[in-house]
């Protein structure tokens, strides 16, 4: 049985159509202990099936430990979103991105391949100076209707700054970790786990946070 | 597993540029909902300069999930439209300011706008639609614990609730609501409301009782939220026998309605009891040359198609105002 039925099938081809460069998702999963990484693997490889520039590539969380070291992967299921040259930008989906977390999951794909909206020279200024490493944890549910703007925003500064990494986090997939940092709202975001707000932020705020750090 | 795809397309095409202190707007529209997006367009198209500055793009319909009453469409997603109204605004060479709130209009022939880092900008007319924000219960604990155990967004949040135990205030139709989607995954959800029966719609009324885990409180008032880092006790009371007890909660969701983003106007033009701003037919406040559009505003019925049409209205008598001025 296929995750997507046929409007939705389409609806995502549609939104892939205008990718420009090619996009590689990895995937980390494993096959016991992982309630979401079946769903996460068939979600994967559907949604690959639906652009010939999109391709996936499936390591093994436990087996393929060198690489899960490379890209930071320290849960499972984890998505990781490389460009065209399979290059790391530090950007990474925990959980699956399904209900309303899917905008986020195209807009970062669309943005990877290289179609996106032109920041403010102020902003770029801003990023640029930005020499800590950053490391951006966004928390979110998947009946949330304005979460994946948060998510949207941390990937972004993400894609834009070497020292910047950014995280959606599905905060049902990773209760412990929700726990952790007392998530009890969402969207919340964490930066380097001292710096922290919920609901959205545009990306001006957001970097008010980060050079609060 | 549903997916709720909104994303039109990633808007390469926008025009829009940051504020610019030195200039004299013809307009800045306050708020970034239906109201303020359409006076926008409307401001655009008249060929003033116009600025914008808000909190943040959506207002309340990006907090909405399915729309079924905005003409054009059976069906919308909240954050679908808000592509939409944005992307048709974006396309004009507006001035642009989000993330910050406006926090003091300072009225004269001159008009100011100050934002809460500082910064301002100026304009010969002003248009606000600031629209609307969750009513707060104002008891101890509330501000210090919202995000951390006191909610308003039960979509949002409900599945954070899986297995505990939580308590809903109100008793009308967005309480209830919360009431049911928090019911199908809590332990157990109580139903706080001040009134002696409960006002939601009797679809949902009768919706309700198919839950055993849902228990409702008439006539209790909550006195206090208690927690350190979460939500541990909520403290109601039994306004008839006077009576407190407290209820072992872990989180609690406050749906008691609305209230008006008015706070920086308050002094600069006439509110009525609700503290909405009250206009006349053509949008116009007590003061001259200040404009209001929205849920902000004394006009009754609070929605996205009326708050959009009064947008327009404002944005019109703004122009008429700058062209007589
Ligand atoms: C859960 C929910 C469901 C709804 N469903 C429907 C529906 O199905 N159909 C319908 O027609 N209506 C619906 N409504 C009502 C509808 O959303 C509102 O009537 C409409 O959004 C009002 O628009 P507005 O532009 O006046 O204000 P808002 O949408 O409230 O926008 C206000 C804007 O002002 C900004 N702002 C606030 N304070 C400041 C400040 N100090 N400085 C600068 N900016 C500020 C905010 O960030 C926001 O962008 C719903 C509302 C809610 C909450």
């Amino acid at each position: 049985m296929s995750l997507f039925d046929d409007k939705v099938k389409k609806q995502l081809q549609e939104a892939l159509k205008p990718m420009v460069n090619n996009v590689n998702l990895a995937l980390f999963t494993q096959t016991l202990e992982c309630n979401t990484c079946r769903d996460t693997h068939l979600f994967l490889g559907e949604i690959s099936e639906l652009s010939d520039k999109l391709t996936l590539t499936v390591w093994n969380f436990q087996t393929d430990k060198d690489k899960a070291e490379q890209y930071g992967v320290d849960k499972i299921p984890a998505i990781v979103v490389l460009d065209s040259e399979n290059r790391d930008h530090g950007i990474k989906f925990y959980g699956l991105p399904g209900g309303y977390e899917i905008n986020s999951f195209i807009r970062i794909i669309l943005e990877m391949s290289g179609l996106k909206e032109q920041l403010p020279d102020d902003l770029m200024k801003r990023i640029q100076g930005i020499k800590k490493d950053i490391h951006i944890q966004v928390f979110i549910s998947l009946t949330c209707p304005y979460c994946p703007d948060a998510v949207s925003t941390a990937h972004r500064l993400a894609l834009e700054s070497e020292h910047i990494k950014a995280d959606m986090v599905e905060s049902s997939t990773f209760v412990p970790l929700a726990i952790k940092f007392n998530v009890s709202s969402v969207p919340k975001t964490v930066i380097n786990g001292t710096q922290e707000f919920v609901g959205t932020n545009p990306l001006g705020k957001v970097l008010d946070f980060i050079e609060k750090v | 597993m549903e997916f709720n795809l909104s994303l039109s397309a990633v808007a390469t095409d926008h025009r829009a540029v940051p504020m610019d202190k030195n200039k004299v707007y013809d307009v800045i529209i306050a708020g970034g909902g239906p109201a303020a997006m359409t006076a926008a367009v409307y401001c655009m198209r008249k060929g003033v300069a116009a600025g914008f500055v808000t909190v943040d793009i959506g207002g309340q319909v990006g907090e909405t999930s399915g729309i079924e009453n905005y003409l054009g469409f059976n069906y919308i997603e909240g954050s679908q439209l808000v592509e939409k109204f944005a992307g048709q605004m974006k396309q004009f060479e507006i001035g642009l300011s989000e993330g910050y709130a406006v926090t003091e209009i300072k009225d004269g022939r001159e008009k100011e706008v100050v934002l809460e880092n500082g910064d301002r900008y100026r304009a010969k007319s002003i248009i606000l639609a600031t629209g609307n924000r969750w009513r707060k219960l104002n008891v101890p604990g509330e501000t210090e614990l919202t995000g951390r155990g006191v909610a308003y967004c039960a979509i949002c949040d409900a599945p954070l609730f899986a297995g505990k135990k939580v308590a809903v205030v109100g008793g009308g139709n967005t309480g209830i609501e919360s009431a049911i989607d928090l019911a199908k995954i809590a332990e157990k959800v109580t139903v706080i409301q001040i009134l002696d029966r409960l006002t939601a719609d009797k679809v949902l009324i009768d919706a309700m009782q198919q839950f055993n885990n849902m228990e409702v409180l008439l006539l209790h008032e909550v006195k206090e939220i208690q927690g350190d880092k979460t939500v541990h006790a909520v403290v109601v009371k039994d306004t008839v026998s006077g009576g407190e007890k407290s209820l072992d909660v872990q989180g609690i969701f406050i749906s008691i309605g609305l209230m008006p983003n008015t706070d920086m106007v308050k002094g600069v033009v006439e509110l009525n009891g609700f503290g909405e701003i009250v206009v006349d037919c053509s949008c116009k406040t007590s003061a001259p040359g200040i404009f209001a559009a929205g849920d902000v505003t004394s006009v009754p019925y609070k929605q996205i198609i009326i708050a959009a049409g009064e947008g327009a209205k404002a944005a019109l008598s703004a122009c008429d105002y700058i062209l007589k001025e």
